[in-house]
């Protein structure tokens, strides 16, 4: 075989295996999601999106009260993780200095990195403790110290992004640093942050471990933010571990119900992401 | 899109500068004044014993080979190498009576405007953006900030364009529109001198052209000083020129003289295009 057709061949391989490489490499997600539609878009209906649980041996129970809690937990997950978080990264992007930056973000990277289960032990000990009993506050505060540190790194790293000379627009105008902060960095940066905000919500909507320490579970609807409360991931692991078939059948349906919302939302804050991008650098 | 200068023939120079009004009298009064001005990135000297006179409400060019000072001399007029670390200036220059070292940096970039080389303008409303400058120093709001926000762009030759789009993002714009806003936005807040920094650089012929038109019109209310790669524009547009070289001001005299006659060998060099 002459050259020519050698180098053509090994093209034609490598392409394939390179292929078949990243295929495998999404192949986990794909079963994931495939197993998923199987074992529980069966379950799927709209009494199961709209009831409370039942007792077992009954028919017709639902996880609304799981869904419910879940998206008050992420709201106060944001309301902690957020607006700190924020101000967090401003502040690592925006103001000089060597030693303090250098810590913030080095103890950012290693709170990241900290085990979900310890954290939910650390709020036990700060939030469930002093109050005595479980509650969403507490679970909510656990979320949100997960949160925190992916909102500071993100936001960081969006308002590097913006170009010196428009910093230097509003600087040539008069304007001082911290209103050139506000009234032109940040604007320039809020699609990138808000994506990372909504992508870290994402991530923390599946996070268990913190919340048995903390929120607890609640069979009914939660009555309060200083009550326990049920939330998806929660209930998909005790109908999971649970000795009943009607209860893993909800499981399923229940982690299907859950995957498909964090896939949503990844996909959709990408989207806007994308074109967001897109549309500045067409200018 | 910076490019080497054009070697002016003799007969292009001559045109151009015939087509301007005659050389201003020598004593228009002075805006800036600028005595040994050194400046400084760390231990490296950039700018060395700077000295020249910009001449109120004319416009004055720098022009000047690739790495000669004439963008960082600019940018100490108005305190923008204060953002850069290790930047360090020394030496004395004089708004009207004001020490620009010792003026408060809001008041002294209220006078002293710049508009830059790549259009910047901010992530909002072609309004907002106009109206930032003027909200930033309280001069205005509602009918008046109005007012002020279209006396801007009429003034920058943009108001008939955008007049019924002001809500619209200003990346809506083409380039040369933008620099146009840039302009506008840099005039809203009614600066003493306005500092252009390579502003048709990169822009396209027609563009260049309007913004040059533009300038004529503005001098008549401000003092303008503009840094340009291209000897042409400087030999079409200004009154006076510095020619700038490795960090030294090598000559600095109305138009007409320094492209016709001038002192140095270096200026003649540059402007014949024997190096660029």
């Amino acid at each position: 075989m002459n050259r020519l057709t050698w180098r053509k061949w090994v093209n034609v391989v490598m392409s394939a295996v390179t292929a078949l490489c990243a295929l495998v490499a999404v192949a986990p997600l794909l079963f994931v999601l495939g197993l998923l539609v199987v074992k529980g878009a069966s379950s799927l209906n709209w009494a199961f999106f709209t009831k409370l649980p039942v007792p077992v041996g009954e028919t017709g129970g639902g996880i609304a009260n799981a869904i419910a809690g879940s998206g008050q937990l992420l709201l106060l997950a944001a309301l902690f993780g957020v607006p700190l978080g924020v101000l967090g990264g401003i502040y690592l992007s925006e103001f000089g200095g060597w030693a303090v930056p250098f810590f913030v973000r080095y103890a950012a990277d290693l709170l990241v990195t900290v085990p979900s289960i310890v954290i939910g032990i650390f709020a036990y000990a700060v939030v469930v403790l002093p109050v005595g009993h479980f509650s969403a506050l507490a679970g909510g505060f656990a979320l949100g110290v997960m949160l925190l540190p992916m909102v500071v790194t993100n936001t960081e790293q969006f308002l590097r992004t913006v170009p010196v000379w428009l910093r230097e627009g509003s600087l040539a105008l008069g304007a001082g640093h911290w209103k050139t902060i506000v009234s032109v960095v940040v604007p320039a940066g809020l699609q990138g942050i808000l994506t990372g905000i909504l992508l870290g919500l994402a991530r923390v909507a599946g996070e268990t471990a913190p919340l048995i320490f903390t929120a607890f579970n609640n069979s009914y609807w939660n009555r309060g933010w200083n009550q326990p409360i049920s939330s998806l991931p929660y209930m998909i692991w005790i109908y999971g571990i649970s000795a009943y078939d009607d209860w893993h059948r909800q499981a399923w349906a229940a982690a299907l119900v859950l995957l498909g919302l964090v896939l949503l939302v990844n996909v959709l804050s990408r989207l806007v992401l994308a074109r967001g991008m897109a549309a500045r650098k067409a200018t | 899109m910076t490019d080497k200068p054009n070697p002016l023939t003799t007969q292009e120079v001559a045109r151009a500068v015939a087509s301007q009004s005659d050389p201003a009298p020598a004593d228009a009064s002075i805006k800036i004044r600028a005595r040994d001005v050194d400046f400084f990135y760390g231990q490296k000297q950039v700018l060395q014993g700077i000295s020249m006179d910009v001449r109120e409400r004319k416009i004055t060019a720098l022009i000047g080979p690739s790495g000669c000072g004439k963008t960082t001399f600019l940018r100490i007029l108005n305190r923008m190498y204060e953002t850069v670390k290790h930047a360090r200036a020394e030496g004395e220059v004089v708004l009207d009576t004001d020490n620009i070292f010792e003026l408060p940096l809001p008041n002294l970039r209220r006078r002293v405007g710049m508009v830059f080389q790549k259009p910047n303008p901010f992530p909002k409303s072609i309004f907002e953006n106009v109206a930032y400058g003027p909200r930033v120093h309280g001069l205005a709001n509602g009918a008046r900030l109005a007012e002020m926000v279209e006396q801007s762009l009429r003034g920058a030759a943009l108001w008939d364009e955008v007049k019924d789009s002001l809500q619209k993002s200003a990346f809506s714009l083409s380039g040369g529109q933008q620099q146009r806003l840039s302009i506008a936005r840099a005039l809203a807040i009614d600066p003493e001198v306005l500092l252009l920094d390579e502003p048709c650089s990169a822009l396209d012929p027609i563009s260049t052209a309007k913004i040059e038109e533009l300038l004529f019109t503005i001098e008549t209310r401000c003092t303008l000083v503009i840094v340009t790669h291209n000897m042409a524009q400087a030999a079409r547009v200004a009154d006076y020129t510095s020619f700038f070289l490795m960090g030294k001001l090598v000559e600095f005299n109305d138009t007409k003289t320094v492209f016709t006659n001038p002192a140095k060998k270096e200026t003649e060099d540059y402007i014949t295009g024997r190096f660029g």
